[in-house]
């Protein structure tokens, strides 16, 4: 356990002097995510209407980007770019640089019932906000898997010929659709959880703007020291 | 689901009544003060709110784009899946821009198909001509931009068939159609001459049924629903881009599956 922990910390120390919390590509690559996402969901709101999977439950014209189907699918189609070629640029960058291992991981099991516990009192104070407690590094985890996801099932949908084998592996052209409904669904609900803790902690916020707080020099972190006591 | 702006008691009837009148005058001054804003808005840039036409000719540029894209991953020899004939829903899902009880039936015995454009012999054909050609089956999945599907048994002419047999360019871009219903259309050659391209003149075992085109439409497995078109009078090949009923309106052109 002790080098599980210690990688990420190693590869924070080897980093530049003087390296913010979110680093400028970091900084672009939320935000044309944060414009790419709403655009491919509000988007999507509007092309669900036609065929809807949830009986008697349609978007309002307020929740919706374009103003019939037709301009809803050229927005989704072009959104879809976007959100593809930043999302794989976020992952190689991620990857490449250590920072989503170093972010993300480790999860343990007792810091996250600690923290689920911590945050049903409400106890969310975020002393640090460089180190990302047990419950947020899951959040991350699971939304950027939804991300891919609707890459995926968007792909089948898009194309169920040509991908007819993935089609198949997704039971179905319709179970394809309402599979990409579900992701949507779940990275809807990341954001409402995502944007209020935000607006609660305005630091982090300011932090995704301005680059946030230098990390050269800080201790080396204890995974748990980050989360409120 | 409940919604949480509703309170858990509800109010006495006699209190809503009371105050209807008044509810009603705020709506309304709201709604018209709305409209002038909205409307003098929309005079102001000159343009539709929603879709400024900026936007509207980059999304439209983009579409253009993704046409491309998707003759790239069209994959000629690539077939769709294909089903049983017991899956056949019947009768098949009818789709169109107005109505089915608008449908104006086509007469099998004048029906004509028009041929012109990149075509050796521009004869037209006849119903009879067309029964004669070797006929080909397919039972697919309709798959439609709105979202819904259903899986439909097609018999015809394959398309590469007849545009061989008529002498067409088949290096041309385009085969575009038109219909007894105002339904113009078109597709790309590459589309055009894949095997599961038909003019159809059967559903399931029966000759198409008035509301689906009788006596002859586009079927294609590689395509959304609304690049089919029914009751197809003319066809032509061509290399100036034709367009179609719902791209005039927006839609993408390719629309490949």
């Amino acid at each position: 356990m002790d080098q599980a922990k210690d990688a990420p910390t190693a590869a924070s120390s080897a980093a530049p002097a003087g390296r913010r919390l979110h680093p400028l590509p970091i900084r672009i690559m939320h935000w044309v995510n944060a414009a790419a996402m709403l655009v491919m969901i509000t988007s999507g709101w509007g092309i669900y209407n036609d065929d809807v999977i949830i009986r008697g439950f349609i978007f309002g014209s307020f929740w919706r980007l374009g103003d019939w189907a037709a301009w809803s699918l050229n927005w989704h189609f072009a959104g879809m770019w976007f959100l593809v070629v930043n999302g794989l640029a976020y992952l190689i960058y991620g990857f490449a640089t250590g920072r989503l291992r170093e972010k993300l991981l480790p999860i343990r099991m007792s810091e996250l019932v600690h923290t689920v516990i911590d945050t049903l009192h409400f106890k969310i104070a975020h002393d640090d906000i460089t180190i990302y407690n047990a419950v947020q590094k899951l959040l991350y985890i699971i939304v950027i898997l939804a991300g891919i996801a609707q890459v995926v099932t968007g792909l089948a949908i898009w194309k169920p010929v040509q991908f007819s084998g993935l089609v198949s592996l997704l039971g179905g052209f319709q179970s394809a659709r309402v599979l990409h409904f579900i992701g949507m669904a779940v990275i809807v609900g990341f954001l409402v959880v995502h944007v209020a803790l935000a607006l609660l902690v305005p630091r982090t916020l300011w932090a995704m703007l301005s680059g946030g707080p230098r990390l050269a020099g800080r201790k080396e972190p204890h995974p748990s020291s980050g989360h409120a006591t | 689901m409940k919604s949480p702006f509703r309170p858990e008691v509800i109010p006495d009837k006699a209190v809503l009544d009371d105050h209807k009148p008044l509810i009603r005058s705020l709506e309304r001054r709201g709604l018209i003060r709305g409209g002038l804003s909205l409307g003098s808005l929309a005079m102001l840039t000159g343009c539709d709110v929603e879709r400024p036409d900026a936007v509207e000719s980059a999304l439209l540029a983009i579409s253009r784009f993704n046409d491309g894209v998707q003759a790239l991953l069209f994959d000629p020899r690539k077939l769709a899946p294909t089903y049983p004939a017991s899956m056949i829903l019947r009768p098949a899902k009818f789709n169109a821009y107005y109505d089915v009880t608008e449908v104006k039936p086509v007469n099998g015995e004048s029906w004509r198909l028009d041929l012109s454009g990149l075509i050796a012999d521009k004869r037209p054909w006849t119903l009879g001509q067309l029964q004669a050609l070797p006929q080909s089956s397919m039972v697919i999945k309709h798959i439609c931009v709105e979202g819904w599907s259903y899986i439909g048994g097609w018999s015809g002419v394959r398309l590469a068939t007849f545009l061989e047999h008529i002498g067409a360019d088949l290096r041309a871009k385009y085969v575009a159609f038109k219909t007894a219903d105002d339904y113009p259309s078109s597709i790309d050659m590459a589309t055009a001459l894949h095997p599961q391209t038909l003019l159809a003149l059967r559903y399931g075992d029966e000759p198409l049924a008035d509301p689906f085109g009788f006596p002859v439409r586009l079927r294609m497995a590689t395509k959304l629903g609304y690049k089919n078109p029914k009751w197809v009078t003319a066809l032509e090949v061509t290399n100036t881009y034709p367009g179609g009923f719902w791209e005039e309106r927006g839609f993408p052109w390719f629309a490949g599956l």
